[in-house]
């Protein structure tokens, strides 16, 4: 592709999403486990719960903090680089991300100050209050991101006037076919996310012998997790896919790499696709296999790409391959699911130390399937932007190579930096794990303030400094 | 529709004001502590003032993010055109509010090896973020070349003296509304360095209002007709006058000791050079040529989210206010949740 101002805003768009979208599906689970964990520890007063609470609030902050810095790059990127999509899609986009300001934003950000202040410092009704409003936040603005995403993807309820989308029916905006999958399929990624991150993490712990009542309880909370939604996310996911064949038939040829939709497709499990051509190279496939899962019939037929003219086809190998790239990691998730469920009712979970020797390391996976998944999505949407109406190209603003190249260039070098040591952080708090605070009761320990909630130093000191020291 | 069509943009822009002002009196203390960090060299006072805005920050910034959706909300040509004009400033303020933002978290977590890489981090975020804010107020200002409804300027367009001057006025702005915010929030040694910066930041932001006040009339031939026509001259007098006012009420409580009204003054300084700016603007959105009707979405855009705004927006300001009340009261060394 040629080094035009377009490519450089969608590489800059898509390099800006994909590090974005990392941080809020982590805290959407995780908002919601901690205030689980607070509500546990509230009712049993069992100590390591609070611990544990306690624990992953400071990731949270540390994540929370980076959603919301690399959000706001996005809200006002819809300006800065498409200012065409904003004149023409205004009317409909505005106010969907109007309302997630309005009922998400701003409970997120400010009851995340009393959540992270509150410890032994504000009633626990409130705390916990606070915990549940910040998790309420974080769905909230999923709900409306994704209204806006779908809308993008199966627009309905507007009518066209010299080129500007105008809102008819805002229920038929909000709810637009392809918005309940969506929903349920990314909200159910977000959950499974974070899940396999805990139960990662909790089976570190295990196999480090540190913290064992703690990483008992991430284990059985993110293994049930995981347990019930990885096979859950298979039916999510296939329902979202008929209902893609439905509206972007376009997205389906390209995701199956299927070019002629006169017979049957098969299910290709590996290939290179010929976009020149028009076919798959060295192609291994199941004949019948696309027809028999898309259309429940192997003799079913969907649209091939050739039935679509060249210039209203997606990219087809990235969609392919990213496609691949998710639904293997989540029969991954699947199996890892499965055989923790059977172990644990067999009463051998904790002692089999070769699957949480596996499991410990499976924290990626998550992130991983949720930007293929991304990447399919929209990538599946090209070359629109939003379906039908508006094309990408026709989107962008007036703005020179020059400029965006600038801009590029900083956005990498700030955000690769910047977040990357964000991510080392987390790490090094997940290496250091829940140490008993010392504001639990301890405050007669040498060197601490004796005053309730003091020693922000010496706590931050003691929660950082490298394991083992 | 037609009575609609004229009433609704006028809401919409009076919602923005809010925004606005809330953004400006909000963030402004915060960033204007971080432009005032160097200033103070121990680790024990940079924790005392980071702690007393680490609950409100991101609450804070989120009305930069109302702002700038509310546009698109009511107003989406108008953003779609402002954007690319100021496109540099816009993504460097970005840029400079994650260097901030994450400072917040990072400066804990990175103790004690690498936590004052994060405090330059957030000195120097605040203080870009400030400067480009000021140069997209100053851009806009200054007008915004469009044709056939679209942007039609140059990419640096805004870098200009007078958009310049605005960043640089708007640096000292924040710094005293962090001063006296920090008079408020603290005792002993920090609160009475704040004391002193509030007294010497003062002066330099009324002569700095000054000059904008000047430089924009002369600058701008429809805000001069605003200001110095007559009757307008007198009926606008009040404004510059009760600057003054604000202005003195300041100066004589930073000098009296007293901790809470330097703080109320400046922010009744800040409003009265946001609506000096109203004034001089009104009725235009993209100065000089669209109006916020010409620039406004279809009544079906704005009511919908007009109605979001009628429920939502007296609850935000209830729990916003529930916050602060409940971090009331002065910030001691030691407190902190990390």
């Amino acid at each position: 592709m040629e080094l035009d101002a377009l490519f450089l805003a969608r590489l800059q768009f898509a390099f800006t999403v994909a590090f974005h979208i990392i941080f809020p599906t982590f805290t959407i689970g995780l908002a919601a486990f901690i205030a689980t964990l607070m509500i546990r520890w509230h009712w049993t007063k069992r100590d390591y719960l609070y611990q544990l609470a306690r624990f992953w609030t400071k990731i949270f902050a540390v994540s929370f903090a980076m959603g919301v810095v690399s959000g706001i790059v996005l809200s006002y990127q819809f300006g800065t680089n498409w200012s065409e999509f904003s004149h023409r899609a205004g009317n409909i986009i505005g106010p969907l991300l109007g309302y997630e300001v309005l009922t998400a934003f701003f409970l997120e950000a400010t009851f995340l100050g009393i959540l992270l202040f509150g410890w032994n410092r504000f009633p626990p009704k409130l705390h916990i209050t606070a915990a549940i409003l910040v998790a309420v936040g974080t769905s909230l603005s999923a709900f409306w991101i994704l209204a806006a995403n779908s809308w993008m993807h199966t627009p309905t309820g507007h009518v066209m006037k010299d080129g500007i989308a105008s809102p008819v029916d805002w229920w038929a905006i909000i709810f637009n076919p392809s918005f309940p999958y969506r929903f349920s399929h990314m909200f159910t990624a977000a959950f499974l996310t974070t899940s396999l991150v805990v139960l990662a993490v909790g089976a570190r712990y295990l196999m480090a012998r540190v913290y064992i009542e703690e990483a008992k309880t991430m284990i059985r909370m993110g293994l049930g997790m995981v347990a019930i939604l990885a096979p859950l996310q298979l039916i999510i996911g296939d329902m979202h896919g008929l209902n893609t064949l439905e509206h972007q038939p376009a997205k389906i040829a390209a995701m199956e790499a299927h070019w002629d939709g006169s017979k049957p497709g098969a299910l290709v499990l590996f290939a290179l696709p010929n976009q020149a051509e028009e076919r798959n190279d060295y192609e291994i496939s199941i004949p019948r296999g696309a027809s028999w899962v898309l259309r429940h019939d192997p003799d079913g037929l969907f649209p091939g790409l050739k039935d679509f003219k060249p210039e209203d086809r997606p990219p087809v190998t990235p969609v392919f391959f990213a496609f691949r790239a998710m639904v293997g990691i989540g029969l991954l998730m699947i199996a890892i699911g499965f055989v923790g469920a059977w172990l644990w009712y067999r009463g051998r979970l904790f002692e089999s130390r070769w699957y949480l020797g596996f499991v410990q390391h499976c924290w990626p996976l998550g992130f991983i399937a949720i930007l293929a998944g991304w990447w399919v999505t929209e990538t599946g949407r090209q070359p629109w932007l939003v379906q039908g109406i508006l094309r990408t190209a026709d989107g962008v603003s007036p703005i020179g190579l020059t400029t965006v190249l600038t801009s590029l260039i900083l956005f990498v070098l700030v955000y690769s930096s910047v977040f990357s040591v964000g991510i080392y952080y987390i790490n090094r708090l997940i290496a250091k794990g829940p140490q008993p605070s010392i504001i639990s009761g301890d405050e007669t320990a040498p060197g601490v303030p004796s005053r309730p909630l003091s020693g922000a130093t010496g706590a931050a000191r003691e929660a950082t400094t490298e394991s083992g020291q | 529709m037609g009575d609609m069509t004229y009433w609704l943009p006028v809401v919409w822009a009076a919602i923005l004001v809010v925004a606005v002002a809330a953004y400006v009196i909000l963030d402004g203390f915060d960033l204007g502590l971080g432009i005032l960090f160097p200033f103070y060299k121990t680790e024990e006072h940079r924790d005392v003032m980071m702690n007393t805005v680490a609950p409100f920050w991101d609450g804070n910034e989120t009305w930069l993010v109302l702002g700038g959706v509310g546009v698109l909300v009511a107003f989406p040509m108008a953003y779609a055109i402002i954007m690319p004009a100021v496109y540099l400033p816009i993504i460097i303020m970005l840029l400079a509010l994650i260097f901030r933002g994450v400072a917040f978290e990072f400066r804990w977590v990175a103790k004690p090896d690498h936590h004052s890489v994060w405090d330059v981090a957030f000195a120097g975020g605040s203080i870009v973020a400030t400067f480009a804010q000021g140069v997209v107020l100053g851009g806009i200002l200054q007008g915004i070349t469009v044709e056939n409804n679209a942007f039609a300027g140059g990419a640096l367009d805004w870098l200009r003296p007078f958009p310049i001057f605005i960043g640089l006025a708007l640096i000292a702005g924040y710094a005293l509304l962090g001063a006296t915010w920090l008079l408020m929030r603290t005792e002993g040694e920090v609160a009475s360095r704040a004391r002193e910066q509030a007294k010497a930041l003062l002066p330099i932001v009324l002569v700095a209002m000054g000059i904008v006040s000047l430089w924009t009339p002369l600058a701008t031939e429809h805000v001069a007709e605003v200001w110095f026509s007559w009757p307008n001259i007198l009926y606008l007098s009040p404004v510059p006058i009760l600057t003054a006012f604000a202005a003195w009420i300041c100066w004589r409580s930073l000098v009296t000791g007293d901790e809470l009204t330097p703080f109320i003054a400046t922010i009744a300084l800040f409003m009265l050079g946001l609506i000096g700016l109203g004034i001089s603007n009104i009725p235009y959105l993209v100065p000089p040529s669209i109006t916020f009707w010409q620039a406004a979405a279809p009544p079906e855009s704005q009511i919908f989210t007009l109605v979001g705004v009628m429920i939502m927006l007296p609850l935000i300001l209830g729990y916003t206010i529930f916050n602060y009340w409940t971090f009331r009261g002065k910030v001691r060394p030691g407190e902190g949740y990390h």
